[in-house]
């Protein structure tokens, strides 16, 4: 309840932090989704780099990401950027390619090949193959790989509050350096909402996204 | 052209491998790994990041897989769909979140440190148990009755050999993140690794950040290598080969 009411007595400052953390969030995805898809549809053209790509992916994954923030600092030190926003977005977009281009991939690699030839019996060129038939048929599973890039980013950022990068996970660094129980317990609980209310909000968006005709098919199927 | 590339990888790797060292020289990093008096701090929170992650691996592999098997038998199947939700929902929570939680209930410490990565830990492998039993084909399990076996032995050579591949995702996903968590926990005063980089990031001092940081992600790539052995040994022959 004593949280409740730290939330509402500080609520505008809530809103500030939500703002920053959706911010860094954000940003990280804008610029992950472009290289993410990109290298997602390169690799299916070009088959032999697709396990150097995904490896390379998957190792970036592994790293943990206070270690990353520990690595990049003393290289982004050079350029007088190795705290603050700056290194978090970064580390943001690392961690995001894996799932984005895995999905991607996968993706576009499961368009059933029947549909492929048809596009290609009816003369589509290459790019029109891809424009208008393998990325519509793919997106709803490139945002699923969005919203598992989106709910992670949520929890990463919320550690990059201790390169000072803001965002909610302030309330829980405040609160654990000045032992103030409400003040950690609201920063854990809006981090968690913060990140289940995304993970809902691309649900949709991923229901939306599927094409009419496939929602069809698959509620025919059920 | 693919030799090219080969030799193209071995050229960056080599460089990679340069500046590292250059970095490591300059920043005093190998000053301080053997300076008499910083080695054994360092070994020793080495050594209580791995006997956190030790733990509560132990205790999340036995729960997890326990509560996993005990979803998919008869009697509690019908709540399987419910705790496949509550385990989404848990593993959308923050890390950080799920410490801070730990520590405003049960203060600080090792004990709400380990509490914490076991509960995290818990989510991928109980979630990957139940898939990877459900996932089963029900004619091996017909088999299995019409070969005599009680349902325990059905679980133990049919059920649980076959999910063994997506368990052992499960175990590898919640052993990378639990070490990545167990970092964090120096913030709730358990020690460990992140002691270095939590003190290196504050003071600015790049040897100490990068003393904690390489370790951490060398025992994470470790940990990744180590599942793939584990693989190895525990997912048998028939079903590999299958792949």
């Amino acid at each position: 309840m004593s949280t409740l009411r730290f939330i509402v007595d500080n609520f505008s400052e809530v809103m500030y932090l939500s703002w920053e953390h959706i911010w860094i969030v954000g940003i990280a995805l804008l610029i992950a989704t472009p290289i993410g898809v990109v290298l997602g549809i390169v690799i299916t053209k070009y088959e032999q780099f697709s396990s150097r790509v995904l490896n390379g992916a998957n190792i970036l994954m592994t790293v943990p990401s206070l270690a990353l923030f520990g690595l990049m600092l003393p290289v982004l030190a050079i350029f007088n950027m190795g705290l603050g926003k700056v290194p978090a977005v970064i580390a943001l977009v690392l961690y995001s390619q894996l799932p984005i281009i895995r999905n991607t991939y996968t993706a576009i690699k499961n368009v059933p090949p029947a549909l492929v030839d048809a596009g290609r019996g009816m003369g589509m060129s290459k790019w029109k193959l891809l424009r208008e038939l393998e990325i519509p048929l793919a997106i709803p599973v490139i945002i699923a790989g969005l919203r598992t890039a989106a709910v992670m980013n949520i929890g990463v950022a919320a550690i990059a509050t201790y390169i000072g990068a803001g965002g909610l996970g302030v309330y829980i660094q405040q609160g654990i350096a000045r032992v103030y129980p409400e003040m950690i317990l609201s920063g854990a609980l809006l981090v968690s909402l913060l990140a289940i209310i995304v993970d809902g909000g691309m649900a949709l968006l991923e229901r939306i996204a599927t094409p009419e005709g496939i929602r069809i098919q698959r509620k025919l199927s059920r | 052209m693919n030799r090219l590339f080969t030799k193209l990888y071995r050229i960056i790797i080599a460089v990679i491998i340069l500046i590292a060292g250059v970095t490591f020289e300059r920043t005093g990093l190998i000053k301080l790994l053997s300076d008499p008096y910083e080695y054994p701090v360092i070994m020793e929170l080495f050594l209580q990041h791995l006997y956190m992650v030790t733990l509560s691996m132990l205790f999340a592999t036995i729960l997890g897989v326990t509560a996993g098997i005990l979803l998919t038998r008869h009697r509690f199947r019908r709540y399987a769909g419910v705790c496949m939700y509550i385990i989404g929902l848990g593993q959308t929570i923050p890390s950080l979140a799920v410490l801070a939680l730990a520590m405003s209930f049960l203060g600080i410490g090792m004990k709400p440190a380990v509490f914490a990565l076991t509960i995290y830990s818990i989510l991928p492998i109980a979630r990957n148990t139940l898939a990877g039993i459900t996932a089963v084909p029900p004619e091996l399990i017909d088999a299995g009755k019409g070969m005599g076996m009680p349902p325990m032995r059905i679980l133990m050579e049919v059920e649980l050999p076959n999910a063994m591949k997506v368990i052992l995702t499960g175990f590898r996903v919640a052993l990378i993140i639990n070490i990545g968590t167990a970092a964090l926990a120096y913030v709730i005063g358990a020690g460990g690794l992140g002691d270095l980089i939590f003190t290196g990031i504050s003071l600015m001092q790049t040897d100490k950040l990068l003393a904690g940081a390489i370790p951490v992600t060398l025992l994470a790539l470790f940990a990744d290598f180590l599942s793939e052995l584990l693989g190895l040994s525990l997912i048998s022959r028939g079903l590999r080969l299958s792949d």
